[in-house]
Formats: structure tokens, C-alpha cells, sequence
């Protein structure tokens, strides 16, 4: 019974987050698109056309798996972030505190949500970079399995963000001055080793870092971390923020008085 | 077995506001109970823990012989509430908004479909189901949320000023629906600040005043209780003083209106053979507000008890 009860519980989330998703279409799924061509043509093709070989493979290829997962790991931290907030500041939330659902289908319904955006806005970003660069998935598994596991970790963080989060300029404040940096110094768009010895020691205290190479290596084969490390440091990430939803929707921070 | 058992609940906020200071009361399965208070007693913050919407810094609340701290899941099963805040999404539309709530429930979409629209149809929002929420009018957006707290067809509905800002037509449109449902078997428990609409209503009564309950009867004893009553007469000739009648007090409003308030034994014969002797003549009279409001200014006001 109850079983079934957070089965349909789960599904109402989803889909209502995949309706969300699709009904601001031109905000959730539009704007990444554009983004993602000025960099495949700029960085890409303008100025990666000078740059020359990187990893082994021409900039263009190179830089292919940093932009899909740079956007992947955007769509899924806004969505959660502004969804989960927007549903605070509106307090529709209420409606799901005052049912029976537990705290994790609730985290569950909402981390699928914001995977479903991720994807959507990878699965695009995709399609685009076919239009520059030729790429021959090298490990399809890793590939996949790794953007959905990095998909699910920053949606949790954006889940953090937003239960922590007082006013719309609480959840800008995050991306703007957290992700952003991380995501342009996690390797998107050049290969660690080409940094000074220090820069390259600094660099990996950056968890994106091993998003970005643990995505490259399963399309490109080849990455500036170790796949086992990529992978460990991803699964770390994911139980620390799912404790840490768990707890904080348990308590009922920011939401229950 | 009660439908409401609230056990020396107490609730701290985190400013220091001491909102319930170990409230205690039981509403019967199947009552039509009232919660009434001035703003602030801490009605709305007992009903935020009865549905688990705020945590109780201590005591024990049951429904149905459930705990809502220990067992919430469960217990929230059998609750729906309408809250005095608009709370959903007004960017949705009614029928979304009631079939997803349906869906946090466990009840599958078609079930979902079949009674949304029997309750929209039964509230007057069906030809609205497909506008977007924002665009209803108050009175729209209230019926919404009492549909959708109707979707899981609870065993407990709590009502938190359902009919505030509505207009009087569609207020007593809402009183035979909510009616309709107590007669069918669910609990109802109202918080309103229209008197009128409680005493019209409910069996049950608890009057919260500073986070206390200062009175818990049931209706007709309450309202039995009120020994006086308050007339307000419109005089023919302009008066200077309020009258001095023993047994009787006067208190002039203006120079053509009076208000006499007299024992429940005192007959109305008895005011005007005094007022007559006295030399006012009287052109009408009205009750000055009905008996519970009456009741519940003594009370709350003055900290009488009954």
C-alpha cells in the first residue's frame, strides 16, 4: 500500500516537473542551445582553429564533452534550485508537506525532475556539437553513467541552495559565484596538464574537474584524472548532499516553522 | 476513538513567541468543531502542527489514534486542510492542481480525474479548470483550495478562515457544501472570524486566547450561558446623557442612538415601560451583534469565564 502510495506520489512529482520543464520551454531548454553554438563557433571554431591539438584531438573534439557536461550540470542545479524555491516562495510546497509522502520521495520526484532538464539540455548540446565536431563515443556506460550520476549531485545541491535560500538573489548567489568559476576551471575548456605544476595540485580540490574528464574519458577516451577517482569523488558528493536533503527535509529547515 | 486528540501541546517559536502554552482538547469523530480567537492566540500555529506544517516544541497530537510526530505519514493520510493563506501554484490550472495533489496522495490518475471534477462541478469551478489559478477571482481561489483538500477525501478536514474576503452569496454556497460533507461522515474543525459562521455551523466550540484555551463546550451551552443581552435603539428625540434605569445599563453611541444592554430575565416590556417613563421614544431596534460574538468579546476582552 504504502509502496504504492509513493509510487504514484513519485510519478505526480516527475511529471509535474517534466510539464514545468516543458511549458517554459524557451527558458529551460532554449537558452543553453544558444550559449553552447557561441561556444562551439567561438571558442570552438574561431579561436580553437588556432589553438590547434589538445589530449590528442583537435579543440573542437576536445572541447565537446566540457560543454555538454557544463550544461548538464547548470540545467540540473537551476531547475531543482528554482523549482524547489519558486514552490517555497509560493508555498505550494505545503501541498507535499501536509501529504504522506515521505522526505525522500519528495527529494526522489524532484532529483528526477531536474535530471529529466539535465538531460533534455544535454541530449541538445549534443545534437549541436554534431554540427562542429566528429566524436566517436569511446565508452558508452561510462559516459552515461557519469552524467547521470553528476546530473543527480547537482541537483541535490540545488536543493541545498534553495531549502537555505530567503529571496530570489539567494539563488543566483551559488551559480554566479560557486559553480561558474568551478565549471571554467574544471577543465571544459583545456586540459590540466598544460597548468603549472601548483595550478595543476590546486585544480584537484575542484570536484568538477572530475566530472568534466570522467565525461571526456567515456567519449573521447581519455581524461587528466583517473576514471576510479572520477567516479569516487562523484558517489562521495551524491551521499553527502542526499544526507544532507534528507536531513534538512526532515527538519523541515526553511519550510516548517 | 477521536478524530483530534491534542495532548499539553506547546509551541516556542524561535524569536521567543510562546504561541500554545500546553493546549489540551479532544474533537469527536464526526463534530463540526469551531477553533475561535483574536489574531494571534495561536489557532492557525495548532493547526499548522495538527497537519504537520509546524513542528511542536513538546505534547502529543493524534488523529484517529495516529500520532502525527511519531507516525506522520499515516496520519497525514487523514487529513485535508484548507489553509487561510492562498498555497498553490497560480501559474497551474484548477484541474492540475487538484489531480497532482490527488497524486501526493497515492490515488491514481483516473480516480484523480473523476473526483476533481466532481468537486470542482460541486463547488462551481469545473467551466475553470483549464484557466490559469491566477486569474480566479478570491472567491474561486478558496473554493479551489477546499476541492483540493477534498481530493484524498479525508477522514478530518480543518478549515483555517475558508471563507475570508468571500462574499456573502458564496459564503453560504461554501456553508452547504461544508455541511454536506460533516453530514457524510468527516470531521470538520473551522477556525473563522466570522462568528456568525460558527455559531450557524458547528456542535463544538474552544475559544484560544494567548496560546490557552479559556473555553471548551459545546454550542448551545456556551451561547445558553450569555446572561445578557445588547440592544441598539434609534431614539425619535436627540439625547444629551444615556439614561440612568436600575437593573439596566445605557451607553449613548450618538444623539439618536442608544445601546441598552439587560439581564436575559428582564423583559423587553420592561425596557420600554422605562424608557417611556423616562421620556425617549423609541423608533426601531436591532440586536446589536449576534449572541456569540457577544459571548466571545466578554471573553476574550475581559477574561470572564462563563
Amino acid at each position: 500500500m504504502n509502496a504504492q502510495v509513493n509510487w504514484i506520489g513519485y510519478k505526480t512529482i516527475v511529471r509535474k516537473e517534466v510539464v514545468r520543464i516543458l511549458r517554459i520551454w524557451a527558458q529551460t531548454v532554449v537558452p543553453p542551445a544558444i550559449t553552447m553554438t557561441l561556444y562551439f563557433i567561438i571558442f570552438g571554431n574561431l579561436i580553437g582553429r588556432r589553438i590547434g591539438d589538445m589530449g590528442g584531438f583537435d579543440y573542437m573534439q576536445f572541447i565537446v564533452p566540457g560543454l555538454i557536461m557544463m550544461s548538464v550540470i547548470t540545467s540540473s542545479y537551476g531547475n531543482m534550485v528554482s523549482s524547489f524555491f519558486g514552490a517555497k516562495f509560493g508555498r505550494h510546497i505545503e501541498e507535499l508537506l501536509i501529504s504522506p509522502l515521505p522526505n525522500w520521495v519528495i527529494l526522489a520526484g524532484y532529483v528526477t525532475g531536474a535530471l529529466a532538464r539535465g538531460m533534455m539540455v544535454g541530449s541538445v548540446v549534443m545534437v549541436i556539437s554534431l554540427f562542429f565536431a566528429r566524436v566517436e563515443v569511446q565508452h558508452p556506460f561510462i559516459m552515461v553513467s557519469v552524467l547521470l550520476l553528476t546530473s543527480v549531485v547537482f541537483a541535490m545541491a540545488g536543493m541545498v541552495n534553495a531549502i537555505f535560500a530567503n529571496k530570489f538573489d539567494d539563488i543566483a548567489i551559488v551559480p554566479t559565484f560557486i559553480l561558474t568559476p568551478l565549471t571554467y576551471l574544471g577543465g571544459v575548456f583545456y586540459s590540466i596538464s598544460l597548468l603549472p605544476e601548483f595550478w595543476q595540485r590546486v585544480s584537484a580540490f575542484n570536484p568538477i574537474l572530475y566530472m568534466v574528464n570522467g565525461f571526456r574519458y567515456g567519449i573521447l577516451g581519455v581524461s587528466d584524472v583517473p576514471i576510479g577517482w572520477a567516479y569516487a569523488i562523484i558517489i562521495f558528493f551524491g551521499v553527502v548532499l542526499a544526507s544532507l536533503c534528507l536531513y534538512l527535509l526532515h527538519r523541515g529547515i526553511g519550510m516548517r516553522a | 476513538m477521536y478524530a483530534l486528540e491534542v495532548t499539553n501541546l506547546k509551541k516556542t517559536y524561535a524569536n521567543g513567541v510562546e504561541a500554545l502554552k500546553g493546549i489540551s482538547l479532544n474533537v469527536a469523530e464526526g463534530d463540526f468543531f469551531a477553533f475561535l480567537g483574536p489574531n494571534g492566540a495561536g489557532k492557525s500555529t495548532l493547526i499548522g502542527i495538527i497537519s504537520s506544517l509546524v513542528n511542536s516544541s513538546s505534547g502529543e497530537v493524534k488523529v484517529f489514534d495516529t500520532s502525527v510526530q511519531q507516525q506522520r505519514s499515516e496520519a497525514m493520510s487523514y487529513i485535508g486542510l484548507v489553509p487561510q493563506e492562498l498555497n498553490f501554484n497560480q501559474f497551474e490550472k484548477p484541474l492540475e492542481i487538484i489531480v497532482n495533489q490527488a497524486g501526493y496522495y497515492g490515488i491514481d490518475r483516473q480516480t484523480a480525474l473523476q473526483r476533481a471534477e466532481k468537486y470542482l462541478r460541486q463547488l462551481q469551478l469545473w467551466d475553470k479548470r483549464d484557466v490559469i489559478s491566477r486569474a480566479l477571482s478570491g472567491g474561486m481561489k478558496r473554493r479551489l483550495m477546499i476541492a483540493r483538500a477534498m481530493v484524498n477525501e479525508p477522514r478530518l478536514l480543518i478549515l483555517d478562515e475558508p471563507t475570508a474576503g468571500v462574499d456573502i452569496e458564496i459564503r453560504r454556497t461554501m456553508w452547504e457544501f461544508i455541511r454536506e460533507i460533516n453530514e457524510n461522515g468527516t470531521t470538520v474543525i473551522l477556525t473563522t472570524h466570522y462568528l456568525e459562521e460558527a455559531e450557524e455551523l458547528c456542535r463544538n466550540i474552544a475559544i484560544i486566547d494567548h496560546g490557552e484555551i479559556i473555553q471548551n463546550t459545546d454550542m448551545k451551552s456556551l451561547l445558553g450561558s450569555l446572561d445578557i443581552e445588547t440592544f441598539v435603539l434609534d431614539v425619535s428625540e436627540p439625547l444629551l446623557l444615556a439614561p440612568q434605569i436600575e437593573g439596566m445599563e445605557f451607553h449613548l453611541r450618538d444623539q439618536y442612538t442608544l445601546e441598552a444592554s439587560l439581564p436575559k430575565q428582564k423583559s423587553l416590556n420592561t425596557l420600554f415601560a422605562s424608557l417611556s417613563d423616562a421620556g425617549i421614544r423609541v423608533r426601531s431596534m436591532r440586536n446589536k451583534s449576534n449572541r456569540l460574538e457577544e459571548l466571545f468579546l466578554r471573553l476574550v476582552d475581559k477574561g470572564e469565564t462563563v
